[in-house]
């Protein structure tokens, strides 16, 4: 599932009603209506400081593992190191030089076919010219297991980030699926 | 719609053993809560309930205690939301609590994320990251937040918002 983003970027210099900047906003969402490979977002515009996105689904198979890239680029430019909880062992893991950046764990339960897990990627100063770090929330109980999931990304691009790619390693995101994009403004 | 509303918010002039948001209206996708919160005597952890029901939770913690790291499994009776600063915790500081409740209008188990710490400057503080589950599958209407014993400190503040991606 593709959105464009292209015709729905709103002025950076966007008001509320009580005159003052809006800082925080939603830029884009999709919802699956049949199960897709991946939901991405592209022609992000440069208009916000921050990048946020909030996904809440389900995938094809159990024990899955949910990934992310950036510009739909799948060279070995990411890495990423995770700290994870099973509910009875903590564990930290990662990969380097890796096509993607995992934003679920992949050495406990992993996604969940049927119990929605909830996962949230804050990307800091995405169209900057550094590369680009972000910070990876999963909440993936299913009720009797699971996994509480923090960790660090990084995409080490110097471009601007104008796409989020969100896929499972295998398989699909189920329909129900929802990723939401929100932009933050420090200006 | 404004993306990110407040909805309702709660600063304690007296100590309360819990804090309701109730009649929660039925016009955004997420909620979150932000909480600075400290309890009034020397131990307890920070629970909460949604829709007054007390079973049907499930949760994964993971715990840093400026030592060593730990995971654990949680009660079903409530989700619980981390560890609290207390009596014994150096004076004047409280414990930071996000709770995050994606789709809550959804009719399906509704995962949750929580992150609390309990920084006070001394050889032991927590820090916590849950992954709970509801398995409620209505709509949330009223989130309880509540102690394991004694009670919410004076100054202790809740800020209820809502996230729409409408």
């Amino acid at each position: 599932m593709l959105q464009d983003l292209a015709l729905t970027q709103p002025s950076p210099f966007t008001e509320s009603k009580d005159n003052m900047a809006t800082t925080y906003e939603k830029i884009a969402t999709t919802t699956l209506s049949s199960a897709a490979a991946s939901i991405d977002f592209t022609s992000i515009g440069s208009g916000y400081t921050d990048l946020r996105v909030v996904l809440v689904g389900t995938t094809s198979n159990n024990g899955n593992v949910m990934r992310m890239r950036f510009n739909s680029d799948s060279s070995s430019l990411y890495s990423w190191t995770e700290l994870y909880g099973t509910g009875s062992a903590a564990g930290s893991a990662g990969g380097t030089n890796s096509a993607s950046i995992n934003i679920s764990d992949s050495a406990a339960v992993g996604t969940s076919s049927t119990i929605p897990h909830f996962f949230s990627i804050d990307l800091f100063s995405y169209a900057g010219s550094t590369f680009k770090s972000c910070l990876i929330t999963a909440s993936e109980d299913n009720n009797g297991t699971g996994a509480v999931y923090r960790a660090i990304g990084l995409y080490r691009s110097t471009s601007a980030i104008t796409a989020v790619n969100l896929f499972a390693a295998t398989g699909n995101l189920n329909a129900g699926t929802t990723a939401t994009l929100y932009g933050i403004k420090a200006a | 719609m404004a993306t990110y509303t407040l909805i309702s918010s709660n600063v304690l002039a007296s100590s309360a053993a819990s804090v309701t948001f109730s009649a929660i209206p039925a016009t955004y996708t997420d909620l979150v809560i932000r909480a600075s919160i400290r309890n009034t005597s020397t131990t307890s952890i920070t629970r909460i309930r949604l829709n007054g029901i007390t079973s049907g939770y499930s949760a994964r913690s993971l715990t840093g205690d400026g030592a060593t790291a730990s995971s654990q499994t949680q009660s079903t009776a409530y989700l619980y939301s981390g560890e609290l600063n207390t009596s014994s915790t150096t004076a004047n500081t409280f414990t930071s609590m996000e709770f995050y409740l994606p789709n809550y209008l959804s009719t399906v188990n509704k995962p949750i994320s929580t992150i609390a710490s309990t920084e006070n400057n001394a050889t032991t503080a927590y820090t916590v990251a849950v992954a709970g589950l509801s398995t409620i599958t209505s709509a949330i209407t009223s989130i309880e937040v509540y102690v394991g014993a004694n009670a919410f400190d004076v100054g202790s503040s809740f800020y209820l918002y809502g996230i729409s991606n409408a």
